[in-house]
């Protein structure tokens, strides 16, 4: 592992990056290729690169470096170029506060607490996981009950075992990996209980670590209660009617002295929220730009910080996207203003960027709410696309040329999933 | 060692009976069955320092109630936990219901409660406009404030500790016997003998009073659930907000707490099992229908955390407060809302009880008030941020990223006594956040570990059998 430091914090930077996960240095590598000279890249953990190194699975870097490599490796690739490219990184540095005038406050084991300037900011937090108040568990409040992502810490990095005998609930990518971690571990995996109908996780993982390792996979079902005074002795597991309420009378008890709870990410925008940044009700997110520029001038945004990527490829591109206009934005380059709205339509959840430009190919990323067979893509009326199916876990990426929008003179674009 | 007072039970009562004693040139010991004091009731309460206008005068939980609140800012102006006076509102919906505001106003009077007030619907709409427009008048009571309730007790216990007073946590009292002068109290420790008992044992006071031979009450344990809200709604309501309150609860609460998050609840029904501090679906269920008749804009979408706490209700509903027929026994049983408001009043009573008793009160000339104030980095102004950091960058180090809290606070709390997760979390609120632990749970493990000289595999949430992780190599034993 290596990791970069700024041989000195100095006053003013043309752009800083707010994380050190893969988006925030795809993000300062965008910036060095505008050719902007004082680049920072932040974070809190003693490491940069963000969540990848305690995702030692291999499943990384397919799209980009077309090879599978592991988290770490990725994370070392990226941190690779950051250096050579001479921008400066400090960890152990936590961002407390941005103000309006891109004023940064920064806490640091090493240096105390400084205040910089920016010229632009990135913002590349990534995402927190869920945790049990979010799904109100009814029950006790033992020990024992975890997000998985802790559960992947204590294990990969640390060398530590979470349990004995261990239940999941939902089946996001997270829980999925651990269901399989555990099992090499010699832990025993009772099963992944979904409220949801439909898996959570990237189809790859329901088969890679569930299916074969023989992990039974419950959906429509819940955990209905944790029992355990000190730590976790048995959860109440439940199928779950039409309003997602569990069915008592067909209630069953686990012993286990392990809940890890996989319940999904929520981007980490407390930053963007005390500067005032607009935030999308659906991603939790920031409403940004074709350039990833959010509602605040200078400030853009990359990564599960703006919506959350299965695909760690997609954040490396949407971020360097944001670092590139980052720097744009600082040497006076900047492309025209976009022009046309997207909105969110049939089967529908999202779909980022929020704006985009007629000019420009824009790549657009969307999550659907429903599963569907032989549907398509439309893009208001002048592109449709096939897909073989969509799947609420899965992004679904469609690349816009210009062309398709050179009779198009709205100002609004609707964005469906349909049947064909 | 022969001790003058043994308190049985730390919550926030035992507590502040200690600290109370304290004053004395008294021995005292404290004895409690939890990891830490405040692991009760007294953890899991609302926080309210109650306006005092609430219940009857002629009950002991009505005088000890104002009075009680009366004594909280010079308590807060010593010990330095999280208190403020928040004031509080009770909402009428008709005409019959306003009716109910003014008896409490007229009977709040002549309490000598200050303040009271009824606002009008412009009135509330201007001071609270998240309120629902249906409620068609408010009782306002400036004197309710919000405490930081487990805060109150570790700082009470320190303070009462920095002056003498021993304290015995993890140690369980199971037999009660009389001889000579006195007591003999045998648990889960060394025996301790004593001239007096005072039993502050909370849902267990019955337990322990028929221990002393004198089990003349029982305690019918009322659960109450509460559901805490993200930070993103501090400010969304300012004041506490009462519904009408009933016979046996003051209803359903919205409660902005001192740290800046809302909190909803609680719940109130009764309870066989003594260790049923469970969460429930209908619980869930009756607190969100509640608040949402009163404050519509809260949903169950922004609660972060929730946790249950059992009120001690005695037969007859009041505070059992008294000597007994085994001489140096002493009650202060039956303590359910508002003990916590009430809890230093009762203090000072029970000194009187054992004044009374035949105890001698000599003042000690040597007596400090108040505990080290701590430090709450993420509170200070920025200049005072960067002078304490440059002094010791551990200030600079940041463990819980929710919260603020810097690797110095989370230290400090270490040395003030946490060797849990559960008492690094109550003493900082690290883990207290919207993540709740997701980030910095492992950080305070290894700074537990490390401080304490411990492996990492020891450290547990909350005592007992609560580890976190375990060995990879260990056998059945974690
Ligand atoms: C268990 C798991 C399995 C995965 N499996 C795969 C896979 O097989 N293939 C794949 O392609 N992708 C996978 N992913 C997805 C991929 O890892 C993520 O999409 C990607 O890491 C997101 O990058 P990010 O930079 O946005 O966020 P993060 O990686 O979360 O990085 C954010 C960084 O910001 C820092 N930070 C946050 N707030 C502050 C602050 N205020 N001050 C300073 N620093 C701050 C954090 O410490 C962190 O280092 C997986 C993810 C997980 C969790
Ligand atoms: C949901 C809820 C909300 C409330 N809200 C408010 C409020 O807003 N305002 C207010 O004023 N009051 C409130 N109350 C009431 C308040 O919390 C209690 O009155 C107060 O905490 C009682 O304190 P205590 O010290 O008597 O009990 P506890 O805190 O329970 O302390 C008793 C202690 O004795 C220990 N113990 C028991 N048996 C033994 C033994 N054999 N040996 C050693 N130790 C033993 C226990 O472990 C415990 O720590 C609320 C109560 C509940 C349940």
């Amino acid at each position: 592992m290596i990791t970069g430091r700024a041989t000195q914090l100095q006053g003013l930077y043309d752009v800083v990056v707010a994380g050190g996960g893969p988006a925030g240095l795809a993000a300062a590598l965008g910036a060095r290729e505008q050719g902007v000279e004082r680049i920072l890249v932040l974070d809190r953990e003693r490491e940069a690169g963000g969540i990848l190194w305690q995702c030692i699975h291999a499943g990384f870097g397919l799209h980009h470096f077309k090879e599978e490599l592991t988290g770490p490796e990725y994370a070392q690739r990226y941190l690779e170029q950051v250096l050579e490219k001479e921008i400066d990184v400090l960890t152990d540095t936590f961002v407390a506060d941005i103000d309006r005038d891109r004023r940064l406050k920064l806490m640091t084991g090493r240096e105390g607490i400084r205040v910089i300037e920016a010229k632009s900011v990135v913002l590349a937090m990534g995402a927190r996981e869920r945790t049990r108040g979010a799904v109100r568990i009814p029950g006790t409040r033992p020990a024992g009950v975890m997000t998985a992502g802790f559960a992947q810490k204590v294990v990969n990095l640390h060398g530590y075992l979470p349990g004995r005998k261990v239940v999941i609930l939902g089946s996001g990518d997270i829980g999925l990996i651990m269901a399989r971690r555990l099992t090499l571990e010699g832990i025993e995996v009772a099963g992944v209980f979904e409220i949801m109908p439909h898996a959570n996780g990237l189809s790859r993982n329901i088969v890679q670590c569930l299916h074969d390792f023989d992990i039974p996979l419950y959906l429509s079902h819940t955990v209905a209660e944790i029992h355990g005074r000190e730590r976790v002795e048995k959860v109440t597991v439940a199928p779950v009617d039409e309003r997602m309420r569990p069915i008592p009378e067909k209630a069953w008890d686990i012993e286990c002295d392990t809940l890890l709870l996989s319940i999904g990410l929520i981007p980490e925008n407390e930053l963007s929220r005390q500067l005032g940044v607009r935030l999308d009700p659906v991603t939790n997110g920031p409403i940004v730009s074709s350039g990833m520029e959010t509602t605040m001038d200078g400030v853009f945004a990359g990564g599960n910080v703006v919506h959350i990527h299965d695909l760690v490829d997609f954040v490396s591109q949407e971020s360097l996207l944001a670092g590139r206009n980052a720097g744009l934005y600082v040497t006076g380059n900047r492309p025209p203003a976009d022009n046309i709205r997207l909105s969110p339509g049939e089967n529908v959840a999202y779909c980022v960027p929020h704006t985009i430009s007629s000019e420009r190919p824009h790549t657009i990323y969307l999550r659907v709410r429903r599963p569907l067979e032989k549907c398509s893509i439309r893009f208001g009326t002048v592109l449709e696309k096939k897909l073989s199916y969509v799947f609420p876990a899965e992004m679904v990426t469609l690349t816009v040329q210009p062309k398709f929008l050179e009779n198009f003179h709205g100002d609004a674009l609707s964005v469906d999933v349909v049947a064909r | 060692m022969n001790y003058d007072v043994t308190i049985i039970g730390g919550g926030v009562i035992g507590c502040a009976i200690a600290r109370e004693l304290a004053r004395y040139r008294l021995r005292v010991i404290l004895l409690e069955k939890e990891c830490e004091v405040g692991f009760g009731t007294s953890k899991s309460n609302s926080g309210i320092i109650h306006a005092g206008h609430h219940s009857a005068t002629d009950t002991l939980k009505g005088r000890l109630e104002w009075a009680g609140n009366q004594k909280w800012d010079a308590l807060c102006a010593a010990l330095g936990f999280g208190f403020e006076r928040i004031g509080e509102l009770t909402v009428a919906f008709t005409p019959e219901e306003r009716a109910t505001l003014e008896r409490l106003l007229i009977s709040g009077r002549a309490k000598g409660v200050p303040g009271l007030e009824i606002w009008e619907p412009d009135r509330l709409r201007r001071e609270e406009p998240n309120l629902s427009s249906d409620i068609v008048a408010a009782l306002h009571a400036p004197t309710a404030g919000v405490v930081n309730p487990y805060e109150a007790c570790f700082t009470l216990i320190e303070s009462a500790r920095a002056n003498g007073v021993d304290v015995a946590v993890d140690y369980r009292v199971e037999a009660l016997s009389r001889g000579g002068d006195g007591w003999t109290v045998t648990g889960t420790g060394p025996d301790v003998a004593s001239r007096f008992v005072v039993n502050a044992a909370g849902i267990f006071a019955d337990r322990v009073a028929a221990m002393a031979g004198v089990g003349t009450f029982r305690i019918h344990p009322r659960k109450g659930e509460e559901y805490l809200l993200d930070k993103r709604l501090r400010g969304f309501v300012k004041r506490v907000i009462f519904p009408l309150p009933t016979a046996t609860s003051k209803g359903i609460l919205v409660i902005p707490t001192f740290d800046g998050t809302l909190m909803v609840g609680p719940t109130a029904h009764e309870t066989e099992d003594r260790s049923d501090i469970t969460t429930t679906l209908p619980g869930s269920d009756e607190v969100f229908e509640s608040v949402r008749r009163v404050v519509p804009g809260i949903s169950e979408r922004d609660c972060i955390a929730e946790f249950a706490g059992l009120r001690a209700a005695a037969e007859g509903e009041d505070f059992i407060i008294g000597p007994t027929a085994a001489k140096g026994f002493i009650n202060v049983a039956g303590i359910q809302s508002p003990g916590l408001t009430a809890a230093p009043a009762i203090a000072e009573m029970v000194a009187g009880i054992l004044e009374n008793e035949g105890l001698k009160l000599t003042a000690r000339d040597d007596f400090v008030a108040a505990v080290p104030p701590h430090v709450r980095f993420a509170a200070l102004p920025l200049d005072e941020q960067v002078r304490l950091a440059g002094e010791d960058p551990r200030y600079g180090r940041i463990v819980c990223r929710c919260e603020h809290i810097s690797e110095r606070e989370t230290v400090d709390a270490i040395q003030r006594g946490a060797h849990t997760l559960d008492g690094i979390k109550f003493r900082t609120r690290a883990g207290m956040g919207r993540c709740q632990g997701g980030f910095c749970s492992w950080r305070c493990m290894e700074l537990l570990a490390r401080e304490r000289g411990v492996p990492i595999t020891e450290i547990t949430k909350r005592g007992g059998g609560s580890w976190v992780i375990r060995r990879r190599d260990d056998g059945d034993q974690p």
